[in-house]
C-alpha cells in the first residue's frame, strides 16, 4: 500500500498546495461544526436540566458574517486555483512538443524527431513540454497522476497541455475518461530520464526519419502536394510556412493557422475556405489517420523554419 | 398541545382494500405509497449492482465479472439511483403524501396529473427493466457521445427510452407541486409560513420543469444520430462531442440539487421537532434554498474542466462553483445554531437527520475542493469524485429519505415503528457509509481512476475496507425493510401527533381520512412554534 503519490512535474507541488490549503480550510471549520453538534446534542439533551431561555429565532449580523466569511474565502481560492489552471495552457517558448493520439484502447506518442511509442512516453527532466492530444475514436483522458494533470482527447479536435518534469524516474500513466471495454487497462508508464539519458534514447530509436520527413511523404501520399505544390495547374493556397500566418477567409473572418485549423481543412475544407479560391477541395476524412494529420502538420511547420 | 378529535372518517387506507383501487386512486397519499413499492423495488436493483461492483474490487484483476458486464453494471447503478430512486425520492413520495397536508389542502392541483405521473414513471421503470433482460447497456449513466452514439454495440437505444420517458414523469409532478403551492394553501399559510420542506420541493419542481426537457432532447437528439447516423454529436458526421456534454450537465447538474434540496427540507422538519426549536433564521433558510435552485443552473461546466471547453469558460464555472456553495453553508450553520438550547431528543429520524448534516458537510466540502479548478484537474474522474458525490447523495440524500420515512411513518401508516431497532439501523448506515465512501477520497487522490474493472495492487487495501463498509451498509439498508414491515401489522397503533409536532399534516388524524381534514385547520403565525422549555407532552 502507497500512502502517498510522486510529485514529479512542475504543476504538481502547486497543485499539493492548493489541495492541503483546502485540507486544512474545510478540517478546521469541520472540525468546528461537528465539535459544536456534540456540544449542543449532550449539553442540551432532553434529560439534562439546563437554562435554554433565550435563545433567538434569528440574529442578523451572525447570518451575515457566516455568508460573507465563506464568500471571501471562496473568492480567494477560486482566483488561487484559476491562476495555477492558466499555466497549464500557456505556450512556454521552447517547449518541445509531444504528440499523442488515444485509440481504443492504447496511447500513441510520437516525437518531433519520429521517435513513437506506444503506452509509454519518454520525457527529459527540467525540459518544458507542450502535449497536442487528439483521439481517433470516443473520448479518452490522458492522466498522468504523478504530475497531477490529465487532459480530455476529443474526437475532431485538440487540446493542449504543457509542463515541466521535474524529478526523473518512472510514473503511471492512465486513461480516465470511460472508453468501452478495456478502459482499465488503458495505460501504461511514463519515464522522466535525465537529458544526456533522454538523448541517448531518442538515438536509439535509430534510423526512422523524422515527424516532419513523415509528415511530407504523407503530404505525397495522399495527393495534398497534387494541387497544393507550387508548381501544380490546380488553382490552391500555398502552404509552405502557412503555421501560425494569419489566413482571410471568403467569409471575412481571419483566423490564425494553428493545429486545429490545420486539422479541420484537411477533414472539413468547406468550413474555412481561403479568400479568393474555390471550395474544390474534397474532405481527406476517412483517408488521412489522426497520426497522419499530425505528421502533415509537423512538416508545415517544417516548411516555416525554413524560409529565410 | 391540545388532544385532536379523531375524526370519525375512514382513513384513506380504507378507503379500499382492491388492487383496482389503488392503481385508480387519484388521492394523492395512495400514489405517493405506490411511488414508495416502485422507488423501493428500483433502490434494492440499483443496490444490487453496487454489491456486484464492490465484490468485484475487492481483488485488483478482474476476476469476478469480465470487462463488459462490469461496464454494464456502473452504468445499471448509475441509471437506476439517478432516475428512478433519487430523483424521485423524496418529492414523489414524501412530497406527493405531505404537501398538501403541509399547507391545509384537500389534495394536489391536479390529481389525474398526479397518478398519471405514476404511470409514467412505471412505463419508463418497463423499459428499463426489458433493457436489463435484452442484455444491458455499458455507456456509464452519462451516454458520452460518440460512445453512446457510434461505438457502443449494447442498449443504448432503450436505456435512452427509458429516462427520456421517466423525465415527464418528474416534468408532471413538478408541474403539479408548483400549482398547488401557489393556488391550494389554507388561509392564513402566507409564503413565509410554509414550512421549509414545502419551500425544499417547491424550488425543485421549478428545476425539474426547466431542466428536464432539456434532457429529453438531449436523449432523442442522442436516439437519431445513433439510429438514423445525423450529424450532432460525432465529429465524424460533423458533429461536436462536448456539446454533448453541456446539454447533459445543463440537467444533470441541477438534478443534483433535485436530489439533495427536498432532503434539506425533511432535515429541517426533524431537528425542529426533536430539538424543540424553532428553525434559526427560518427568511435566510428560505433564500439558501433559492439561491441553490438558482445558481445551480449556472454551473454545468465544472464537469468540463478537462473537456476542452475554454479555459475561461471554465475559470467562470469555478467561480460559479464556488458560489453555490455559499447557501450550503448557511444551510448546515443554521441547523447548527438550531440546536443551541434546544431540548434534544435522539430518536431515530433525529439520529438520520443529525447524520446527514455531518456527512453533507464533509460532501459539500469536498465540493470546494472540485471547484478549485486546478485541482480538479488531478481529481475529477478519479473515486474522489465519487466519494465527493455519494456523500451528498447517499450520506444526504438516503439519510434524509430514511429519517423522512420514520419521521411520517406514523402518519402515514398509521403505526408506531420499533424505535430501538430504528436507532441501530441508523447508526449502522452512518458507520457502514463512512467506511465504503471516506477510503474512495484518498483513492481519488492517489490517482485511482472511476469505472475501473481492474486497478494497480497498490490500491487493494483501500478497496478491501470500501467493500466491507458496503457491506455494512447493505445490512443496514435491509434492517428497516424488517423492521417497518413488521410494524405495519404488529407496530402499535399511532396517535395523530406522536412527536407533538408543529406541522399541519399532524392536525389530523393518522393516518388521515381521503380529504385530509375534516375542517380546514388554523394555521400557526410563526412555522415551527416550538419551545424548548415546554417538556413535550
Amino acid at each position: 500500500m502507497k500512502w502517498y503519490i510522486a510529485a514529479a512535474s512542475d504543476v504538481a507541488p502547486k497543485v499539493d498546495a492548493l489541495f492541503f490549503t483546502l485540507l486544512a480550510v474545510t478540517g478546521i471549520v469541520a472540525a468546528a461544526i461537528f465539535v459544536l453538534i456534540v456540544f449542543f446534542c449532550i449539553r442540551y439533551r432532553r434529560s439534562a436540566v439546563v437554562d435554554r431561555s433565550g435563545a433567538p429565532a434569528n440574529w442578523l449580523p451572525l447570518e451575515l458574517g457566516w455568508t460573507l466569511t465563506p464568500l471571501a474565502i471562496f473568492l480567494g481560492l477560486f482566483a488561487w486555483a484559476a491562476y495555477v489552471y492558466g499555466s497549464f495552457y500557456r505556450d512556454v517558448p521552447g517547449a518541445m512538443p509531444i504528440f499523442v493520439v488515444g485509440k481504443q484502447w492504447m496511447w500513441k506518442i510520437e516525437h518531433a524527431d519520429g521517435r513513437r511509442e506506444i503506452d509509454e512516453m519518454h520525457l527529459p527532466v527540467g525540459q518544458p513540454v507542450k502535449l497536442v492530444i487528439a483521439s481517433e475514436d470516443v473520448i479518452h483522458s490522458f492522466y498522468m497522476p504523478a504530475f497531477r494533470l490529465k487532459q480530455d482527447a476529443v474526437p475532431g479536435r485538440y487540446t493542449t497541455l504543457s509542463f515541466t518534469p521535474t524529478q526523473t524516474g518512472t510514473y503511471d500513466l492512465r486513461c480516465s475518461e470511460y472508453c468501452g471495454t478495456d478502459h482499465a487497462r488503458m495505460g501504461g508508464t511514463i519515464t522522466v530520464l535525465a537529458p544526456q539519458d533522454f538523448a541517448m534514447w531518442l538515438e536509439k530509436g535509430g534510423t526512422e526519419p523524422d515527424m516532419a520527413a513523415r509528415g511530407f511523404a504523407a503530404f505525397r501520399r495522399l495527393g495534398c502536394s497534387g494541387c497544393h505544390d507550387a508548381r501544380s495547374s490546380v488553382h490552391a493556397p500555398d502552404l509552405n510556412g502557412i503555421y501560425g500566418r494569419i489566413v482571410h477567409l471568403q467569409d471575412g473572418r481571419s483566423v490564425i493557422a494553428d493545429e486545429g485549423y490545420i486539422r479541420d481543412s484537411i477533414l472539413l475544407p468547406k468550413r474555412d475556405v481561403v479568400v479568393g479560391f474555390e471550395p474544390v477541395m474534397p474532405s481527406f476524412a476517412g483517408q488521412a489517420t489522426e497520426g497522419d494529420i499530425l505528421e502533415i502538420i509537423a512538416y508545415l511547420k517544417s516548411t516555416g523554419k525554413a524560409r529565410p | 398541545m391540545s388532544v385532536i378529535a379523531a375524526t370519525g372518517q375512514p382513513s384513506y387506507l380504507e378507503e379500499g382494500f382492491s388492487l383496482w383501487s389503488w392503481i385508480t386512486t387519484r388521492d394523492h397519499k395512495r400514489i405517493a405509497i405506490l411511488y414508495m413499492v416502485a422507488i423501493t423495488a428500483f433502490f434494492f436493483i440499483g443496490g444490487a449492482a453496487a454489491a456486484m461492483i464492490r465484490l468485484e474490487l475487492v481483488t485488483p484483476r478482474g476476476d469476478l465479472v469480465t470487462a463488459d458486464t462490469y461496464n454494464k453494471l456502473f452504468t445499471v447503478h448509475g441509471v437506476v439511483m439517478v432516475w428512478f430512486f433519487l430523483i424521485p425520492s423524496i418529492p414523489a413520495t414524501l412530497g406527493n403524501f405531505l404537501i398538501p397536508l403541509m399547507i391545509g389542502a384537500r389534495e394536489v392541483a391536479f390529481p389525474r396529473l398526479n397518478i398519471l405521473s405514476w404511470y409514467i414513471y412505471v412505463l419508463g421503470g418497463i423499459f428499463v427493466i426489458y433493457t436489463l433482460i435484452a442484455g444491458g447497456v455499458d455507456t456509464g449513466w452519462t451516454f458520452y457521445t460518440p460512445f453512446s452514439t457510434l461505438f457502443s454495440n449494447t442498449h443504448v437505444v432503450l436505456a435512452v427510452m427509458g429516462v427520456f420517458v421517466v423525465g415527464f414523469s418528474s416534468i408532471l409532478t413538478g408541474l403539479n407541486f408548483i400549482v398547488t403551492v401557489h393556488r391550494m394553501r389554507a388561509p392564513g399559510m402566507t409564503w413565509f409560513r410554509m414550512p421549509l420542506f414545502v419551500w425544499a420541493n417547491y424550488a425543485t419542481s421549478i428545476i425539474m420543469v426547466l431542466a428536464t426537457p432539456v434532457l429529453a432532447m438531449t436523449l432523442v437528439l442522442l436516439a437519431l444520430e445513433r439510429v438514423l447516423r445525423v450529424g450532432i454529436f460525432d465529429p465524424a458526421l460533423g458533429g461536436d462531442p462536448l456539446l454533448f456534454q453541456h446539454l447533459f450537465w445543463f440537467y444533470s447538474h441541477p438534478a443534483v440539487y433535485i436530489m439533495v434540496l427536498p432532503a434539506m427540507g425533511v432535515v429541517s422538519e426533524i431537528i425542529t421537532c426533536f430539538a424543540r426549536k424553532r428553525i434559526f433564521g427560518y427568511k435566510f433558510m428560505c433564500y439558501a434554498i433559492l439561491g441553490i435552485a438558482g445558481f445551480g443552473f449556472l454551473v454545468w461546466g465544472h464537469h468540463m474542466f478537462v473537456s476542452g471547453q475554454s479555459m475561461y469558460a471554465g475559470m467562470v464555472f469555478s467561480a460559479l462553483s464556488f458560489m453555490v456553495a455559499v447557501p450550503s453553508a448557511i444551510k448546515v450553520f443554521n441547523w447548527t445554531a438550531t440546536l443551541y438550547k434546544g431540548s434534544i431528543a435522539f430518536t431515530a429520524p433525529m439520529l438520520y437527520a443529525l447524520g446527514f448534516v455531518g456527512l453533507f458537510t464533509v460532501g459539500g466540502m469536498t465540493g470546494l475542493y472540485l471547484a478549485a479548478i486546478a485541482l480538479d484537474v488531478h481529481l475529477t474522474d478519479t473515486y474522489f469524485v465519487i466519494a465527493h458525490f455519494h456523500y451528498i447523495m447517499v450520506g444526504g440524500s438516503v439519510m434524509a429519505y430514511l429519517g423522512g420515512i420514520h419521521y411520517w411513518w406514523p402518519k402515514v401508516t398509521g403505526r408506531m415503528y420499533n424505535e430501538a431497532w430504528g436507532r441501530v439501523a441508523a447508526l449502522i448506515i452512518f458507520a457502514g457509509f463512512n467506511l465504503t465512501f471516506f477510503p474512495q477520497y484518498i483513492l481519488g487522490y492517489l490517482g485511482m481512476p472511476r469505472r475501473y474493472h481492474e486497478y494497480p495492487p497498490e490500491f487493494q487495501v483501500l478497496n478491501i475496507l470500501s467493500s466491507a463498509g458496503a457491506s455494512i451498509l447493505a445490512v443496514g439498508y435491509l434492517l428497516p425493510l424488517v423492521y417497518l414491515g413488521w410494524s405495519l401489522f404488529k407496530g402499535p397503533h399511532a396517535p395523530p401527533n406522536p412527536w407533538d409536532a408543529r406541522g399541519l399534516e399532524w392536525k389530523t388524524s393518522s393516518p388521515p381520512p381521503k380529504d385530509n381534514f375534516v375542517e380546514t385547520p388554523a394555521v400557526d403565525p410563526v412555522p415551527y412554534s416550538y419551545s424548548p422549555e415546554v417538556k413535550p407532552a
